[in-house]
């Protein structure tokens, strides 16, 4: 189960965070998540902040998605079967 | 009225002094046109010039407004029930020209927000250029309706040569939208829940009479036009796809949705292609007028977002298919019954 | 949307499709326990993107959908009551019980509100001390904290008279009653990743230990769910001993999880017997609050009573079949005919997460 968002922290008051996104303002409960801070991204569920998102973390996934796409235009590149391929070694 | 009487009470619906108070003190105040100040039974609408440009076809409608809460950022229900009927009439390529309103007032209804309502009412009319000729009122008992209800007929006059129904979409027409999806029915559901606060979700709420006449000079042959209310764009698809026997394909990412609406959307679970909207149409014309329209719409205030959509196709009739991000396709149906917000 | 549309990125999600039938040798199975994996799965159209390659079955992870008919009858007869407002996630409403559902009841006079947030529920305790105010405690581990947290709440304020009447249901006991029961083959498992967010992806290491089958801790993005079903390919290909639990969901997924979390659920929940559609009552399978939130326990404080409860699976229903797995919506003979969302016979068509609704509403025969 499911459903909750990343939204940011815009500022933290106790244990009630004021979350914006799009925005959209909404205070939420920090209660779960006592060492979220101003400038962090959460992820927010019924109300309350379940988990602080890992920048890093999701930085890495995305380096991941990126080396995916390189390797995926090499192998296109060097397929004569492809566009790419065919002129490369036209 | 005493400054003790702050709010709607039974008397005002009795018919007797206290109900002429209210139509003088409050009604009349906003609502001025002549044959409505007139206090007949009914309005006899005897100048002919009204008629024109017609070729005799009168479109008429009716709705009912029970939008809770009555004042929402982007509108109340007096400016709703305005723009409501007037897109009804716009949507089969009418020039709006009068409308009935009748008001069921809750017993305790705040005086002073029931005049914000009629003002608001008068002020939209006025801008949309329909004329509010008669009109009643009556009181229920508090608990037995939520502030107001209003009540609505509208007449308006097709020109010749206009034949918009949703029976017309054929294969090769192309779909567009006025503008972004979502923003009312969002806007709604996140007042009466208390779900949000501050930020830029606003009602779309808008007269669209006057965005059809301009597209309708850029191309008498429009073929279907929907004011995606109840139900959101899905359902309106879905309509045409039934009456006009043909599918319907749409792209999901060509959508506009703005992005509160996508963060209030996603925050609660709901689908913005099912979601309400007051002020934004859809449009399906022949594929060789589409870019005209779409710039004729853009030029427009209120079609500045206008987008294509999608297709009418001749496979699947009667279904309405959305290709995904991934390429993928699926089957948009019906809404059945309330979209809820979900926790999973 | 930060951390949301980069996740959605059409180019990517593409390249892990060709990458995930790259890597599967033979065609694999992988079943998911969560009804947002169920919903978005169904959404992006990903079982159609990998059907050449890869089977996607639904288990029992839509918590509504699992509510057993006992319970909902508890809750209507709870609203059924003077004095008392049923507070609901909008989840619960329209999904039948024995007779009738919350909504049936709400528009013959029963207190029913729906809310987004159990502290809302606190907070209009608050507002009218007349009132009592109940609090349907339903979904899994990521919901279970925030409902202890409202009590805690309720306890902080003084109030007397807010309660939680618990359905809550925990995931790892459904996983192995499935996998336990051999009917059907299951390859691996898709992590639920907001569960795992609360419990840590540890909790999951008993699947490739035990069972010798991989798992991926997924989030909810077309990226993210691709990403983890290319990583189950990939432990596919390794000897079973060396299956381990992959967190494709690292930025919301640590190995232990939100120890703030499983400490107040700790303290406010015990451990308890549960029964679950479907799969009958799993011992260790559900929460209910502990004895120092006694209180604060609808279960204790109201005498509920025989409420008839049928436990059959009314007029044909299937969905103790479905949500185990064992037959696919579209293999229901009620699916379209008869029960469909506008008029569902089932939970699994009436929730919005439920395989027969997601099936209904995003997997319908195209030409």
């Amino acid at each position: 189960m499911c459903l909750a968002v990343p939204l940011r922290v815009e500022s933290v008051d106790g244990a009630v965070g004021r979350v914006s996104l799009g925005g959209v303002l909404r205070d939420i409960s920090l209660v779960l998540t006592p060492e979220a801070q101003t400038g962090d991204y959460v992820l927010v569920h019924t109300g309350f902040a379940i988990s602080v998102l890992d920048e890093k973390e999701a930085q890495e996934t995305l380096a991941l998605f990126a080396e995916l796409e390189e390797a995926s235009r090499a192998v296109e590149a060097a397929d004569p079967r492809t566009t790419e391929g065919a002129t490369a070694q036209g | 009225m005493a400054d003790y009487e702050k709010t709607v009470q039974l008397g005002h619906g009795s018919g007797g002094t206290m109900s002429h108070e209210i139509v003088q003190q409050v009604f009349l105040k906003h609502l001025r046109d002549p044959l409505l100040l007139a206090l007949e039974d009914g309005a006899v609408l005897d100048d002919q010039r009204w008629l024109e440009p017609s070729d005799g076809r009168i479109a008429f409608t009716t709705d009912s407004y029970v939008v809770r809460p009555l004042v929402f950022p982007g509108g109340d229900i007096g400016k709703l029930a305005v723009c409501g009927t007037v897109n009804d009439l716009a949507m089969r390529g009418a020039i709006p020209r009068f409308m009935s309103v009748g008001y069921i007032l809750e017993e305790g209804l705040s005086l002073q927000t029931l005049d914000r309502v009629v003002a608001s009412m008068a002020q939209t009319a006025q801008a949309a250029g329909v004329r509010i000729v008669t009109g009643d009122t009556k009181v229920v008992d508090r608990g037995s309706a939520d502030g107001v209800f209003i009540n609505t007929a509208g007449i308006g006059t097709v020109p010749s040569g206009i034949e918009i129904s949703a029976t017309r979409a054929v294969a090769g027409d192309v779909i567009l939208v006025s503008g972004a999806m979502g923003d009312h029915g969002l806007t709604i559901m996140t007042q009466r829940e208390g779900l949000m606060f501050g930020g830029s979700l606003q009602s779309d709420c808008r007269p669209l009479a006057s965005l059809v006449q301009v597209m309708l000079r850029c191309c008498p042959d429009i073929h279907v036009l929907r004011d995606p209310t109840r139900g959101g764009l899905a359902s309106a698809l879905n309509e045409v796809a039934e009456q006009s026997n043909v599918g319907i394909e749409i792209n999901e990412l060509a959508v506009p949705v703005h992005d509160a609406v996508r963060a209030a959307s996603e925050l609660l679970g709901l689908d913005p292609l099912y979601v309400a909207n007051e002020g934004k149409l859809m449009a399906i014309v022949p594929d060789k007028h589409a870019q005209r329209v779409l710039g004729a719409m853009r030029e427009h205030p209120d079609g500045a977002e206008a987008a294509v959509i999608g297709r009418v196709v001749a496979s699947n009739p009667g279904r309405v298919v959305v290709e995904t991000l991934l390429g993928t396709r699926r089957i948009v149906d019906m809404l059945a019954g309330e979209q809820l917000p979900r926790i999973c | 949307m930060k951390y949301s549309d980069e996740y959605r990125d059409p180019g990517v999600a593409r390249r892990l499709v060709d990458a995930i039938t790259q890597a599967a040798k033979k065609r694999f199975s992988v079943m998911e326990f969560c009804g947002g994996h169920t919903h978005a799965i169904m959404r992006f159209g990903i079982r159609q993107a990998l059907s050449s390659h890869v089977d996607l079955l639904s288990g029992p992870g839509c918590p509504v959908c699992v509510t057993a008919n006992a319970d909902i009858d508890a809750a209507i007869a709870l609203a059924e009551r003077p004095g008392i407002t049923v507070a609901t996630f909008g989840d619960m409403v329209r999904v039948p019980g024995s007779r009738s559902s919350l909504q049936e009841a709400r528009s013959r006079g029963a207190d029913v509100q729906v809310v987004y947030s159990a502290l809302d529920a606190v907070n209009m305790a608050a507002a009218d001390g007349d009132r009592s105010m109940v609090m349907l405690g339903i979904g899994f581990e990521t919901t279970a904290p925030t409902i202890a947290a409202s009590v805690k709440q309720a306890q902080a304020m003084g109030l007397c008279n807010y309660y939680v009447y618990s359905m809550h249901k925990l995931t790892p006991p459904a996983m192995k009653a499935i996998l336990g029961a051999g009917e059907i083959k299951v390859d691996a498992v898709l992590g639920p990743g907001h569960v795992t967010s609360i419990t840590g992806w540890k909790a999951w290491d008993f699947l490739p230990r035990a069972h010798g089958i991989p798992c991926a801790v997924s989030g909810f993005e077309p990226t993210d769910i691709l990403s983890a079903i290319l990583a189950i390919a990939e432990s596919l290909n390794e000897p079973a001993a060396q299956r381990r639990v992959s967190n494709t969901y690292a930025r919301g997924v640590t190995a232990e999880g939100n120890s703030v979390a499983k400490r107040l659920m700790a303290d406010v929940f015990e451990m308890a017997p549960a029964l679950w559609r479907g799969l009958g009552e799993l011992p260790g399978s559900g929460l209910d609050l502990g004895p120092e939130y006694a209180a604060y326990d609808a279960k204790r404080v109201f005498e509920i009573g025989d409420l008839e409860t049928t436990t059959a699976d009314a007029r044909g229903c299937r969905c103790s079949q479905v949500l185990r797995g064992l037959i696919a919506p579209p293999e229901c003979p009620l699916f379209r005919h008869g029960c469909n969302p506008a008029h569902p016979i089932g939970p699994c068509m009436v929730s919005g997460e439920g395989a027969c609704s997601a099936y209904y509403r995003y997997g319908g025969a195209l030409d």
